[in-house]
């Protein structure tokens, strides 16, 4: 098996090469993906197709969504063949073209990947598409042989009538197959059983590495078109990032400029205003560096946007979560709270803020486009095809579904690349121009015009009984919302909740009386889905908290969530970690473990993990030595996959834990590159264990970003039982820690 | 008026001319006027390594030298390495299915490759030490480590 990644082709010719037989798929009426359309190449094109038979037994399935590091080019074919039965060397993976047939109905009904959604979206489609295309194939060589259907089997890409012992491969019956209309619909019953599973669950080789280790792999930035035109933008001082279905970025665009210097570097062809940028466009990549460098532009400033100050507006948020009368959305409330408190032998509040975090993909935005008449092509190393059509839409006015998205390998997503300001960049400027044009950003660019988790303050209120219990649990969440400036259609539908900003609020700890509570500002700079998005700041305070309680009550951090843990699943990964991490043992008077846990809610996959740290009391420097983390994944369609995703979340997790930071002054990012927004080397990764235990349910899960928000948590624990010190702000760096020591010293004086 | 000149440089043993501004960085001579793309952008200052090459044999960052100040240099990419995928670290690299994004990954082979070819035996301490300049925002850094200690063992 291997990705094919070749030149964008005319679908027609994927569909043609050796004929064959082609089947597509779609969501019929009733809600079942069904098979309507299969024949022999030959007979005409079938758009769109998901699977390609072929003579030479070569299979082609296409992946719908997105590669970017998370093995789904592998994953999500691996299930189509796994129930057509197909020889899994002689498979090829294609990457499927934008278009309504590849839609995720699990990801806001688009196509694009996010959320931990691909597993979860195409679980069913991918097996029913591949079920459906081996009825087809045995019914076929029924037909030829004239025996019963019911008396044919399948193995690897082979039909096969043990009782005349004959068989003929798939690409055999792919010259002869008929045009089947409205074949019988194949339904969750017609899928095997798990103990006839080949490809589910063991391990093949990721079809994207060869590619990846020999240069030939094709990001969006090698895209290279003839005659192209480069286009480098110089951008607001204020982190001006719109979403441009829904913005113009104008409030912090340019308002003049001079290029009298620019347009005497040889190679710059023109330089253009546009809403939110100004753009050097040239025949050559470096002139349009050298121009923008030179450049003299005048910029507003966003009546917003200009008096953003995250310091300020964490103090800022911190009294609205404390001000109970500033009223939010509440979520997955039980009980009633206020009689708890009122109730309560002794309460206990905290207050958790968090700054913002910089995706720092290593492959920066980057588009390019080719607008000419209605004919619009855009290679685009997106998670977004759907919504990259719907902004080429938008600037161009040919219809959604007429514009080809050739989505490339995605160098780095983690979210950020669900973003289309670079879309609309390239086809904007290609309409303008006539031309193709590549439209590269900058490290710099990237840095300052990034959409950054929100920044957040959080307070926490628990009611403990006489016993002992916790009575009453609050939570109350202050940030801005990404929805409100990314899915404005989703968020208008229900306005004042972001499900994506409060996931992790809701954890099955049994509380009976719980209060939690999203209250948005509007803070006027960018913010986007990083990875795990809200997770990472409401479990730091949710298991910081827990943690809290803990100390409060005199319980054993652990011990106490396992007590008060409802979901089986829950308590199975704490168990495990327990012993995975010797949480009982002894440890070195200079070392302490601190352990933090996640449900993961929709995505349906729980973890547990437990860091081992010592703390530099002079420079305030944590340093984190182990990490253990136990994951109840479900069905592991690639356990290697999954283990990698989760070391990575887990990765993730740490460095927001203890180091990124975006701050933002007067609108204006403070950070440009890695020099000052320092992210892991090789020399700061601790022992990382990971352990599966696949829990009874059966059901898969999206485990792309339940590894990153523990960590911080686990992190501020162990800090707090090695030195007595609560550390309630993320990152924790140094300077941080040490101020957080010496009032703690100041207090106990 | 900012001018453009001819230059000649040696890459993957073929002689190849371009005409850019002499300050023209390396990695966009080899991406953007040889298309020759393996070679990635990742910061522009020296801090990522995902641009690296070896010059003259010694593993840099493309994006830090002018194609003014190569001279005779003989520059070696990615695609150079090896005529079919199958330098040592190549093999290991797949066999440990190191990338995950990828992206990263012709820079760290490239200045795997050159830590190599001075000190065939490295310890994990100086093949941490020799990586640090190259960033994996992925986090593939432990099977970065499997993979040279893989090539390095001649498995």
């Amino acid at each position: 098996m291997r990705a094919v990644v070749r030149e964008p082709l005319p679908r027609r010719e994927f569909l043609r090469k050796g004929g064959g037989l082609a089947l597509a798929v779609t969501l019929g009426p009733d809600l079942l993906f069904r098979v309507v359309d299969a024949r022999a190449c030959e007979d005409g094109l079938i758009m769109n197709a998901w699977v390609h038979i072929r003579p030479d037994n070569t299979i082609g399935i296409m992946c719908p969504t997105t590669e970017m590091g998370q093995g789904i080019m592998t994953s999500l074919p691996l299930m189509l063949a796994e129930e057509l039965d197909a020889d899994w060397a002689m498979v090829e993976v294609d990457q499927a073209p934008a278009a309504k047939d590849y839609i995720n109905p699990g990801y806001f009904g688009v196509q694009g990947v996010g959320g931990s959604n691909s597993t979860r979206g195409y679980w069913m489609i991918m097996r029913l598409a591949g079920a459906q295309a081996r009825k087809i194939l045995i019914h076929n060589a029924a037909q030829y042989w004239g025996v019963p259907v019911a008396e044919c089997t399948t193995a690897a890409s082979r039909v096969v009538h043990a009782a005349s012992k004959r068989e003929l491969s798939y690409g055999e019956i792919s010259v002869f197959s008929e045009v089947v209309n409205n074949p019988p619909v194949v339904t969750e019953k017609d899928l095997k059983p798990r103990e006839q599973w080949r490809l589910i669950g063991r391990d093949v080789r990721r079809v994207d590495v060869p590619a990846k280790v020999n240069g030939s792999a094709q990001y969006g930035i090698d895209v290279q078109i003839p005659g192209m035109l480069y286009a480098s933008l110089a951008r607001s001082p204020i982190a001006n990032t719109p979403h441009p279905l829904y913005g113009t970025g104008a409030e912090n665009g340019p308002l003049s400029f001079d290029d009298s210097e620019a347009m005497k570097i040889q190679g710059v062809v023109k330089v253009v205003q546009l809403d939110h940028a100004v753009a050097v466009l040239g025949t050559d990549y470096w002139a349009t560096v050298k121009a923008k460098r030179v450049l003299k532009v005048e910029w507003r400033r966003g009546e917003l946007a200009s008096k953003y100050d995250s310091e300020s507006k964490k103090i800022e948020w911190a009294a609205l979560a404390r001000d109970r009368s500033k009223g939010g959305r509440t979520v997955g409330n039980t009980g009633e709270f206020a009689t708890a408190f009122t109730q309560a032998k002794q309460t206990l509040s905290a207050e958790y803020l968090t700054d913002h975090v910089h995706h720092a993909c290593m492959e920066p935005f980057n588009a390019t486009a080719w607008v000419r008449g209605s004919e619009v092509d855009v290679w685009v190393p997106t998670q977004g095809q759907t919504w990259a059509q719907q902004v080429c839409a938008k600037i161009t006015g040919v219809p959604a579904d007429d514009i080809r998205i050739n989505t490339t390998f995605v160098g780095g997503g983690y979210g950020a690349k669900t973003e289309q300001l670079m879309t609309a960049e390239a086809v904007t400027l290609s309409k303008m121009m006539n031309k193709p044009v590549k439209v590269m950003w900058s490290r710099e660019d990237d840095v300052k015009h990034g959409v950054y988790r929100p920044l957040t303050a959080q307070r926490m209120d628990a009611a403990i009984a006489a016993d002992g219990k916790v009575t009453g649990w609050s939570h109350r969440l202050v940030a801005d919302s990404v929805l409100v400036r990314a899915r404005k259609v989703v968020w208008d539908q229900n306005p004042g909740l972001d499900g994506s900003v409060a996931v992790g609020m809701l954890q099955p700890y049994g509380v009976p009386n719980k209060h939690h509570e999203y209250v948005h500002q509007l803070g006027g700079v960018p913010v986007g889905y990083w990875n795990a998005v809200g997770n990472g700041f409401t479990i730091f305070a949710v298991e910081s908290f827990m943690d809290e309680v803990a100390a409060k009550t005199g319980r054993d951090p652990l011990q106490l969530r396992i007590d008060l843990m409802t979901d089986p699943r829950g308590r199975q990964v704490l168990e495990t970690l327990r012993k995975a991490c010797d949480w009982d043992g002894r440890r070195t008077p200079d070392r302490a473990l601190g352990v933090a846990y996640n449900h993961g809610g929709a995505w349906n996959c729980q973890i547990a993990e437990a860091v081992e740290v010592s703390v530099d009391r002079v420079s305030g420097a944590i340093k984190v030595h182990k990490i253990w983390a136990v994951a109840d994944p479900g069905t592991a369609i690639q356990p290697k996959h999954l283990r990698q995703q989760l070391e990575t979340g887990i990765i993730w997790g740490l460095s927001a834990g203890l180091r990124e930071q975006i701050a933002i002054k007067g609108g204006e990012v403070q950070q440009s590159n890695f020099y000052d927004y320092p992210v892991p080397r090789i020399d700061e990764i601790p022992d990382i264990d990971i352990r599966l235990v696949e829990g009874a349910h059966g059901h898969v899960s999206g485990a792309g970003q339940i590894g990153v928000a523990p960590v911080a948590p686990a992190i501020a624990n162990a800090v707090y039982r090695l030195t007595g010190v609560r550390l309630r702000e993320l990152p924790m760096l140094p300077a941080r820690v040490t101020l957080a020591m010496k009032a703690r010293a100041e207090r106990t004086v | 008026m900012a001018q453009m000149t001819s230059f000649t440089l040696t890459v993957n043993g073929k002689r190849q001319t371009v005409v850019a501004h002499p300050d023209t960085p390396l990695l966009w001579v080899l991406r953007e006027h040889l298309k020759i793309t393996g070679t990635k952008y990742g910061c522009g200052v020296g801090q990522c390594g995902a641009c690296t090459v070896h010059i003259d044999g010694k593993a840099e960052f493309s994006c830090l030298r002018p194609i003014a100040s190569l001279g005779s240099a003989r520059v070696t990419t990615i695609e150079g390495l090896s005529n079919s995928s199958d330098h040592p670290l190549q093999k290991a690299w797949i066999a440990e299915e190191t990338p995950q994004c990828g992206y990263c990954q012709s820079g760290q082979i490239m200045r795997a490759a050159a830590l190599l070819k001075d000190n065939p035996h490295p310890t994990r301490e100086q093949i941490i030490a020799h990586m640090k300049p190259n960033i994996c925002r992925c986090g593939s850094y432990r099977r970065i480590i499997a993979a040279i200690e893989r090539a390095a063992s001649g498995a």
